[in-house]
């Protein structure tokens, strides 16, 4: 039954299709998209739950043994992200019943969703390098029509820029490919893994390594992250919040992958190179979200903000700090999604997107402005929420190796994300209410039960990170030791 | 051989290179898709030129060319049109809604 | 001022032959692809650039009549028929996208080999034949 894992890839290609002939029947299109998410997330609980008794679970695409055929790799690092991701597109496709518009969802929405699940899932869960790079296109050009569906100016503006931008990393990432295969001649990430300890990490080996690294922070959003603000301000707010939730975790997961399974010899490039970015990444993360006035640009910073830090757990290397990022990712994706979520819903209610020009929200939406103060309190690490177990186990990977100025600047950045969010919370919820209860909109329902899914799931996965210890820990010890991974793929049939 | 299809391909990515970071829409596709033949060369190239025979078992023998990086650059064939066309269409219905196709116009937002 | 009329007598006339010509070729293109240079998505594009040519030579409506067919579906179809195969050795137990292949004795072609790889490359040129046509609708309709 390994071809379990090969679902969360296949079988929302296949419903999308399904979807595009039930073009007018919109509701019908609703219920199909949300019971396929829900039981993607359940195939994932299963299949996490095999992977801590039967070890990692490898699918050989059409039989062909590796290193020859292309094949999917599933260990709890991957599944625990595609859980998460399900679970969040889930939620999120509930937000977009009643933001998105009839309009547009006749427009092919829920497919193209899928599609960018999809390719999230098949980035995941692929152990093959070119595959990685077809299931990346595969997100790709979905997010490219979810970000322009709708077509106002400042959509169609934002995403060329976005999209000549990914096409050049998309091509970046064919170069560094083709350099990989021109030294190692082979596309298998375990056996490229053999193949590169063998030879030694020379300059060769090395100057690839940086090219895999700048193509990757570019999808990530590592350094050069240029692109990302103007992007995710854009969107409506459905889809800003699959992106903000989605589209980074996987260049992260990318860099993670590569930089523990394959370049992982010298520590100049995968520490100390990557500490670098990341460090300069939070401080100017730090600077973007206190400076601007736009609720949309503040929480687009944060992203920023978030991959840094998650980029430290990395640079810093050892098997504590992986564990805290692995706990930091799951989160962020979760907390990121309420973020966006909940400025969305602002900018719908109050028609005006900046921070002073909202206030008094809590009279007029009392529980919109707590669960604002819980995300608040979960990105800036306070526990029990579940921020607080990420930073706690990068923090002591960093004092374990001695990495003093990253740890200095990941406990500012979250002072600087606690301020910045207060500083939103502050100025449109509490304060003189300005809208008076007549003129107030309705909160719709099915704007307000994400948001609160997402803040008992943050509550939840603070409260139950002892219930998650077993899966993170296994996912960081593979991630640490990756003779575990290479034994799972090269070693045969079990 | 190779180092005749590499020059080849640098001065594929030159030209890419300069018409990319122009002010016309069109010019930057133009310069994508010109790195994208740029790119696809590199995989044929990686695979070794001229130094096999026909990678199909009954019909030669050995040593046979390599038949992956033909597949690879199928496959980005494929993946650089369904792009280009998209961008394509994209660039023209900007120029229909907003008037211009000069990327300077297209700055951003003013609050900035 | 009278607006000159384009005589396109030469492009219908050859038109009427030549698509007949490229579809064969098409069709030549999508079969041998298994075991010579072709296959599923050179085979769409050439059978794409048949239609194109039929849009070209005539005007949509005409086009319209004759196939009517929404090439959106057709992409669709496309992509459910080659995910369906990988997915239908799921069914069959083996790993996802196994392919398999046995001699049948046909009664005008002989001994033939058929495959299930051939189903997927007809998925594939059905998905190409309609997104191509899609695009060159969709921009044609649109501007003038």
């Amino acid at each position: 039954m390994n071809n379990l894992i090969v679902l969360p890839l296949i079988i929302p290609i296949m419903v999308g299709i399904i979807l595009v002939f039930l073009r007018p029947y919109v509701k019908l299109q609703r219920a199909i998209s949300l019971i396929t998410m829900i039981g993607i997330a359940v195939v994932s609980i299963f299949t996490l739950n095999r992977i801590q008794t039967d070890g990692i679970i490898r699918l050989d695409f059409a039989g062909w043994q590796p290193p020859f055929g292309i094949l999917f790799v599933a260990d709890s690092f991957a599944m625990l992200l595609v859980l998460t991701a399900s679970i969040v597109t889930a939620i999120c496709l509930i937000h977009a019943f009643s933001s998105i518009g009839e309009r547009h969802e006749k427009m092919y929405f829920y497919p193209f969703v899928l599609f960018l699940v999809a390719g999230v899932n098949g980035s995941f869960l692929t152990g093959d390098l070119f595959n990685l790079f077809v299931c990346f296109e595969v997100m790709l050009l979905a997010s490219y029509v979810l970000i322009t569906l709708g077509g106002t100016k400042p959509q169609l503006r934002e995403s060329i820029k976005y999209v000549v931008i990914n096409i050049l990393a998309s091509w970046f990432f064919l170069v560094a490919l083709a350099y990989l295969y021109g030294t190692v001649g082979t596309l298998n990430m375990a056996h490229i893994s053999e193949r590169v300890a063998e030879a030694g990490q020379g300059p060769l080996l090395t100057t690839i390594s940086i090219l895999f690294l700048i193509v990757f922070s570019l999808k990530a959003g590592l350094l050069l992250f240029f692109w990302l603000p103007g992007s995710y301000s854009v969107p409506p707010t459905a889809v800003a919040a699959l992106f903000g939730a989605l589209l980074t975790k996987v260049g992260i997961y990318a860099l993670f992958r590569t930089f523990t399974l394959i370049f992982y010899h010298d520590p100049l490039i995968s520490q100390t190179l990557i500490g670098i970015m990341a460090g300069i990444t939070l401080i100017v993360g730090c600077i973007g979200a206190i400076a601007f006035k736009d609720v949309r640009l503040i929480v687009s910073y944060n992203v920023v903000i978030a991959v840094g830090f998650i980029l430290i757990g990395l640079a810093v290397g050892t098997e504590t700090s992986i564990a805290g990022s692995i706990y930091y990712i799951i989160h962020d994706m979760i907390a990121k999604a309420m973020l966006f979520l909940l400025a969305g819903t602002m900018i719908y209610l109050t028609g005006k997107s900046k921070i002073d020009e909202m206030s008094g929200l809590i009279r007029n939406y009392p529980l919109f402005g707590w669960m604002f103060f819980l995300v608040t309190c979960s990105l800036a690490g306070i526990p029990p929420l579940s921020g607080f177990v990420g930073k706690i186990l990068v923090g002591q990977g960093a004092i374990e190796s001695g990495s003093y100025v990253l740890l200095t600047l990941a406990f500012l950045s979250s002072i600087v994300v606690l301020y910045s969010l207060l500083r939103i919370f502050l100025n449109t919820i509490f304060g003189e209410t300005i809208i008076s209860l007549e003129d107030e909109k309705p909160m719709k329902m099915g704007m307000i039960i994400p948001i609160v899914l997402l803040g008992i799931a943050t509550i939840s996965l603070g409260l139950g990170a002892e219930f998650l210890s077993g899966y993170v820990a296994d996912a960081a010890h593979t991630l640490s030791n990756p003779s575990v991974y290479i034994d799972a793929v090269m070693g045969g049939d079990k | 051989m190779e180092t005749l299809i590499i020059m080849l391909i640098g001065i594929l990515v030159a030209v890419a290179t300069y018409l990319i970071l122009s002010r016309n829409i069109i010019r930057i596709i133009l310069g994508t898709a010109v790195f994208s033949h740029a790119v696809h060369l590199l995989i044929l190239t990686m695979g070794g030129l001229k130094q096999g025979n026909v990678p199909l078992l009954k019909e030669a023998d050995a040593p046979y060319a390599d038949a992956l990086p033909q597949a690879l650059i199928l496959t980005a064939i494929v993946i650089s049109f369904a792009v280009t066309a998209f961008i394509l269409v994209l660039a023209y219905r900007t120029y229909q809604d907003v008037g211009t196709e000069d990327l300077d116009e297209l700055r951003g937002a003013k609050n900035e | 001022m009278k607006t000159l009329k384009i005589n396109d007598v030469i492009l219908r006339t050859i038109s009427r032959i030549v698509v007949f010509i490229i579809l064969t070729f098409g069709v030549y293109l999508f079969l041998s692809g298994h075991n010579t240079p072709g296959g599923g998505f050179i085979g769409g594009l050439v059978l794409a650039s048949a239609i194109v040519l039929l849009y070209l030579s005539t005007d949509i409506e005409t086009v319209q009549k004759s196939l009517p067919l929404d090439f959106k579906y057709v992409a669709a179809v496309g992509v459910l028929l080659a995910t369906a195969t990988g997915f239908g050795s799921i069914l069959f137990g083996v790993p996802f996208m196994s392919q398999t292949f046995a001699y049948f004795d046909l009664p005008i072609f002989g001994v033939t080999e058929l495959t299930t790889v051939t189903i997927f490359e007809a998925g594939v040129a059905l998905t190409v034949v309609g997104v191509l046509v899609t695009i060159i609708l969709s921009i044609s309709e649109d501007g003038g």
